[in-house]
């Protein structure tokens, strides 16, 4: 009888106590329930049912079936966002990565000053994505710019790199790569969990420096190579205030700087063509979601975790 | 889809290693512990001869200053007289120019103390938002049991990753017909509805690293959720909030789309905004005013950078890895 009332007795505790909690997290969750549904969730649904319609903020939207998508996919400035795009990502992310790991390597050996230096490759990370940076990057690679005025002092003569179709987007690829510092200040993190008795035992079977770091520092960085990898790929094909800056919002010259957001915001907010910017949103979801399962999948062959 | 770093990063171990400094000086504080952040370990192994060691320096210190070299270059720039800025590639203007300042402050429709105030009141706005709201979901994350936990968990990390693009359209559709546009709303209200869900995520991992039996004790003594949130969790979770607050405060005060979009009217300008409409009606004879407003925009996030160092690198560094 006893027992019974003992189960009975605690089992009445343990709903009472999952039912407390369930009260206590619907009110703090409250907040961020509502943004979630009306700020992100909603809107989501909202453009995806846009993206089949036309309209421009004045007259309701008229259903258009599939029609900005078959406009899109024959839109040539479309492609050039595209190519554009993926260009700048696929050179300008690995790059920052690179300088990213050979630095923190670099500066993981025990060396004096690690702090200092580390603000200082900071810095540019953190400054990077204002317009006053992008304001900079178009005077400095301008005709006249710093680069050309170094450059003459060798007695080469440069030219306008952000006015010509060939070099601009080269311009906006160094601005990415010179924001290494927030991956390397990762990478520095990831490199001081690696156990030093690995070294140590490493050491003691005769296996050199080079070897010790393709078998224990790669493998263990794996995991922080990859998390820095789908960040920073997210990010870079997100990129808009640098391209908009340093090409007067055009995505010049010749669309050579049409970045795909730049693009989307001119459909969206300059023609109000917002039915087609939709689209374009939508298939940027597409991108950005296929390219983070792809990598995902593919970390399964080269990401190695330790537990 | 976010499973893997996820997975990774949940601290399902000790908060951290204690840190080295804390470890000499006796017990560490409870705080000290719950704070504690993994501090750098001994050294790993001496660096190779002593010249090499200085080379290695010279070189770290050479890349340093040509990373920089551009921004040391535009400050010594905003002293210049203009026709100067596209000759001169030194440091030291041969001719000081102080104009560029008081130019540059007047040369929009409004004083540049304008768009600061305005950049200000957002930033402000953001950084209470987000601190409020980012901080009691996470709260739920890390501590209530509910049902259906995991699947709002992930619901929270897959919109980390949402592009803002996606969705601003009928964002801007929203708030419009809500009569919001050149208001400050569109920028603030998202924010004290946690929509800057890393915040979230960085919380919960700090909570997690937060000795349960803390709350367990509290609530033996008879504290409800609200309390215990309130005088256990926030105010072991300083370190946690800072790093929130400054970066809320950088990527607001860089923040250029959504202001873009939501601020049309001159009067309701933030500073990035001003700026963009200044470089714009920019002839080449004004850069000198042009870099001297760009310098005063970047004052605050290196201020931030200066005093929050610590918070930020700690902060990048915990949320990639633990």
């Amino acid at each position: 009888m006893a027992v019974i009332h003992e189960v009975a007795r605690t089992r009445r505790a343990a709903t009472e106590h999952r039912k407390g909690d369930g009260r206590a997290a619907a009110l703090f969750l409250a907040p961020w329930f509502v943004g979630l549904v009306l700020i992100t969730a909603f809107p989501l649904l909202a453009s995806l049912y846009l993206s089949f319609t036309d309209y421009s903020l004045l007259r309701a939207p008229g259903w258009v079936g599939i029609e900005n998508y078959t406009a899109m996919f024959s839109d040539p400035r479309f492609f050039q966002a595209l190519k554009v795009t993926f260009t700048y990502v696929i050179v300008s992310v690995p790059l920052q990565l690179v300088a990213a790991l050979g630095l923190a390597l670099v500066l993981d050996k025990g060396l004096k000053g690690l702090a200092f230096y580390r603000s200082i490759y900071y810095l540019p990370s953190l400054l990077g994505a204002s317009v006053a940076i992008a304001i900079l990057w178009r005077q400095v690679f301008g005709a006249d710019g710093l680069i050309n005025q170094v450059l003459a002092f060798f007695g080469i003569e440069g030219q306008g790199w952000v006015s010509h179709p060939d070099y601009a987007l080269g311009t906006l690829i160094v601005l990415n790569v010179w924001t290494f510092g927030a991956p390397m200040v990762i990478f520095l993190a990831g490199l001081r969990q690696v156990p030093t008795m690995y070294y140590e035992a490493a050491a003691i079977d005769g296996a050199g420096r080079l070897r010790q770091f393709r078998n224990i520092t790669v493998p263990l960085l794996t995991p922080i190579i990859f998390f820095n990898l789908v960040l920073q790929l997210i990010g870079a094909f997100q990129t808009f205030t640098q391209a908009y800056i340093v090409s007067g919002g055009t995505g010049g010259p010749v669309d050579s700087t049409l970045f795909y957001t730049l693009y989307l915001y001119e459909k969206g907010f300059g023609s109000f063509e917002m039915g087609y910017a939709s689209a374009m949103a939508w298939f940027l979801l597409l991108i950005i979601a296929g390219m983070t399962a792809v990598n995902f999948v593919a970390s399964k062959y080269w990401v190695f975790y330790d537990d | 889809m976010t499973d893997a770093p996820v997975r990774r990063a949940a601290p399902s171990d000790s908060p951290a290693a204690p840190s080295s400094g804390a470890a000499g000086r006796g017990t560490p504080s409870l705080s000290e512990v719950a704070a504690a952040y993994p501090d750098p370990p001994a050294r790993r192994r001496p660096a190779g001869p002593r010249l090499r060691r200085l080379g290695k320096h010279v070189a770290l210190v050479v890349f340093g200053f040509v990373m920089l070299y551009p921004l040391l270059w535009m400050l010594a720039s905003s002293f210049k007289p203009t026709a100067l800025i596209f000759r001169e590639p030194g440091l030291i203007p041969t001719e000081w120019d102080f104009s560029n300042y008081t130019e540059g402050w007047n040369a929009l429709l409004d004083p540049f103390g304008h768009y600061l105030l305005n950049s200000a009141i957002v930033v402000l706005g953001s950084v209470l938002g987000n601190l409020v709201s980012c901080s009691m979901a996470a709260y739920a994350f890390a501590r209530l049991k509910f049902r259906g936990r995991n699947l709002w968990f992930a619901v929270m990390l897959m919109s980390i990753m949402l592009p803002i693009h996606v969705i601003i359209v009928p964002q801007y559709i929203l708030f419009s017909s809500l009569s919001w546009i050149n208001t400050f709303l569109p920028l603030i209200v998202p924010k004290l509805l946690a929509t800057d869900a890393f915040f979230i995520f960085l919380m919960v991992q700090f909570f997690r690293g937060i000795p349960k039996e803390l709350d367990e004790a509290a609530r033996l003594d008879g504290c409800g959720h609200g309390r215990i949130f309130l005088r256990i969790m926030l105010p072991l979770s300083l370190p946690a909030l800072a790093t929130t607050a400054i970066f809320t405060f950088i990527w607001t005060w860089n923040d250029f789309f959504s202001q873009l979009i939501f601020l049309t009217k001159p009067d309701m300008y933030t500073v990035p905004i001003a700026l963009r409409t200044f470089v714009d009606a920019t002839s080449n004879s004004s850069w000198g005013p042009l870099f001297a407003m760009s310098i005063v925009s970047l004052i605050p996030v290196f201020l931030v950078f200066l005093f929050g160092q610590k918070y930020l690198v700690k902060g990048i560094a915990t949320t990639g890895i633990k």
